[in-house]
This record gives structure tokens, C-alpha cells and sequence, in this order.
């Protein structure tokens, strides 16, 4: 009993995440982000964060592109391959416009295309970083 | 159309646009944000300083 109360006296107190259920902005900002780089913060008014992370995602998309980098396609072989399939969808509606244009050839005998490889993979995982950070804001997680 | 960038300017462009979502995205109040922003550049530019450097040293 005793040795029970001791116990209770200094156990440190639980520490409870507050909850942050799912809402419509949370999730269409989400979606809205992943499409187009900035916009799930745009629809929220953070005009700034937006702006900067559109300018920043394109910038690295494009110059990726420039460089001759490889856009990867829907495939079950290599698992570096599946995974740059990954990082390239992360980028949303500039990935489909990308592979509806026929862009990120590659080019194997250029060592800067490779380079351009990962600024286009880099930036469709910022872009996923960015839309979870929208739906965040959403949620009321972040201001 | 063709970009021709350095491994430098490359890494350095790479830097500038990952710090920017990085500091945006990690911490809450504006300057926070900046001052994220900054670190992560300075991280990312001096990991580049550094590594050329260790290769320099292994070539030589």
C-alpha cells in the first residue's frame, strides 16, 4: 500500500496528445497541395508559405528537367526504381504534366542528368512534406 | 532546353530550396521559420565545403 503511494507520488504524469480529428479543409488542403505545389497553403491565406513553396518546388522540378534529369513511370522492377517512381508522384499535377508531355528523358551519358534525377525526385518529396505541413494547418495541429 | 550548372551552383541550388520548405514546414512562428531556414542552408552549404574538402584529401 505503502509502497504503492510512493509509486503514484513520483511517476511522472502522462503526457496526452490532444486529438485533431480530420476535417474537410484539413483534407482538401492536403489534396490541394500535392497537386499543385503551395496551394494547400494558399486556400488557407498563408499567401507567403505558399508562395515560397511553389517557387521553391517548381524551381527544383524544372531545373531538374533542364538538366536532363529521368522521370520515372509506374513499374514493379528495381526497388530504386519504384522508389523514384514514389519521390517523382510527390509532385503531383507537375508529374502527369511532365509524362503527358513526354519530358525527364534522361540522358545516361551526362553526368548532370543524374543530378537533374534527384532535384526532380527531391522536389516531389518536398512537395509531400509541404502538403502534410497544409493539412497540419488544417487540422488546427499548426497556426 | 538545357541547363548547364556547376556541381557547385547545383548543390547550392539544392540547398536554397530545401531550406526554404524545410524552415516552413518544421517550425511554427515566422522567425522561427527563418531562422530554420537559415540553419539548414548553412548546414547543407557547409556539408558541401566539408565533403569536397575530405575528397580533395583523398584524392591527393
Amino acid at each position: 500500500m505503502a509502497n504503492e503511494t510512493a509509486k503514484s507520488l513520483t511517476a511522472k504524469p502522462a503526457i496526452v496528445e490532444p486529438e485533431y480529428p480530420v476535417t474537410a479543409m484539413g483534407v482538401g488542403a492536403l489534396v490541394a497541395g500535392w497537386l499543385i505545389p503551395g496551394l494547400g497553403h494558399i486556400i488557407q491565406k498563408r499567401w507567403i508559405r505558399g508562395l515560397l513553396i511553389f517557387v521553391s518546388v517548381l524551381t527544383m522540378f524544372f531545373f531538374g528537367l533542364g538538366m536532363e534529369g529521368k522521370i520515372y513511370t509506374f513499374n514493379t522492377g528495381d526497388l530504386l526504381e519504384i522508389l523514384g517512381f514514389l519521390g517523382n508522384i510527390g509532385a503531383g499535377a507537375l508529374y502527369f504534366l511532365a509524362r503527358v508531355q513526354e519530358w525527364g528523358q534522361g540522358n545516361i551519358h551526362r553526368a548532370l542528368a543524374d543530378y537533374g534525377t534527384k532535384f526532380i525526385i527531391v522536389a516531389g518529396l518536398l512537395n509531400v512534406i509541404s502538403a502534410i505541413d497544409a493539412y497540419h494547418i488544417g487540422i488546427g495541429k499548426k497556426k | 532546353m538545357n541547363i548547364e550548372l556547376s556541381h557547385f551552383s547545383a548543390a547550392l541550388l539544392f540547398a536554397l530550396c530545401a531550406s526554404v520548405v524545410f524552415g516552413i514546414t518544421q517550425k511554427n512562428a515566422p522567425k522561427e521559420m527563418m531562422q530554420y531556414g537559415v540553419k539548414c542552408f548553412g548546414m547543407f552549404f557547409g556539408g558541401v565545403i566539408v565533403a569536397s574538402w575530405i575528397m580533395w584529401l583523398l584524392k591527393h
